[in-house]
């Protein structure tokens, strides 16, 4: 599966908060562990701060700190903010008129109906403990399969 | 911090394998939280269980709080002995207090004493409720995809 940037990094900055609720945690910081864009993660950061799910604290060692229930927030909670999941392939009316083209949406559609459902059943406490297990290492596998960011 | 009636329920509930006197409660728990009475079908499970199967429950205040079932299959899709989970079932006012974590921590430990060292379950798609729960105790997806085809 392929995540927007903005979405990869809201996941990266809403699970390592939500890590230590009580840290606070500038985007700097965060961009430095993950070697990604302050610049870009800010605006994320700004974006998840506006739908409450961390909060921003001022003055001398602020940042951003954890403000959602991390027990009901779901990767899903956070990927629909930045995703549009629940866009369906497009048809122009002559591909809708072709049984491949149909056909082909049936799968694709499949395809989404397990990785949304996958997303919703997977809180931040879940995933945050999964991440401690890292269940991939027992794969033999460095991380998990198929986990990339789109280059757009 | 007062502890709440369901902490309480599923901090207290003993757990231990049903007996054929806790069937008729079982049938009616399962009917209040799916909606669907099913007494034959529990009646098999339990008469199933009794021979080769663990049929576990919760009982707290002289009421069956919760009940999980599953057996130890062998080679069934190729697949070495594994312990797989029929059903999990919370009564609705105890839940969200670790019960359902207590019962499956226990039929996990009567799979270990019976030699198998993996877990497996199936589910609704769309039953996030139970997905979350699975997720939350550790599952990931496995090696098997179920697929299937209407019979016309």
């Amino acid at each position: 599966m392929r995540l927007q940037k903005a979405t990869a990094f809201a996941l990266y900055a809403v699970l390592e908060l939500a890590a230590e609720p009580e840290r606070q945690m500038t985007a700097v910081e965060i961009a430095d562990k993950y070697g990604i864009s302050a610049h870009h993660l800010a605006k994320v950061l700004r974006d998840l701060g506006r739908v409450g799910l961390v909060a921003a604290v001022r003055g001398v060692g602020g940042g951003y700190r954890f403000a959602g229930n991390a027990k009901r927030l779901t990767l899903m909670d956070v990927v629909r903010l930045f995703e549009d999941t629940g866009a369906d392939t497009e048809l122009s009316p002559a591909e809708a008129r072709q049984d491949i083209a149909q056909g082909l949406r049936f799968v694709l559609r499949e395809i989404d109906d397990q990785t949304a459902a996958t997303l919703r059943s997977i809180s931040l406490a879940t995933m945050l403990k999964l991440v401690g297990r890292k269940p991939w290492a027992a794969q033999g596998r460095a991380a998990p399969p198929g986990w990339r960011r789109s280059a757009a | 911090m007062a502890r709440t009636a369901r902490q309480r329920g599923a901090t207290q509930a003993r757990i231990r394998p049903a007996a054929s006197s806790d069937l008729a409660e079982v049938i009616a728990l399962d009917a209040e939280t799916t909606g669907l009475a099913k007494p034959e079908y529990w009646r098999e499970m339990f008469r199933r269980c009794a021979a080769d199967g663990f049929f576990l429950l919760a009982e707290a205040d002289g009421l069956v709080q919760g009940f999980i079932v599953g057996e130890v299959r062998a080679w069934e899709f190729g697949s070495p002995p594994c312990g797989w989970v029929f059903a999990v079932q919370v009564r609705p006012g105890t839940r969200l207090g670790g019960l359902g974590s207590r019962l499956f921590a226990a039929l996990c430990e009567a799979f270990r004493a019976a030699g198998v060292d993996r877990v497996r379950t199936m589910l609704a798609r769309d039953d996030t409720v139970i997905h979350a729960f699975f997720r939350s105790q550790g599952m990931v997806a496995g090696p098997f995809i179920q697929l299937e085809t209407r019979l016309d």
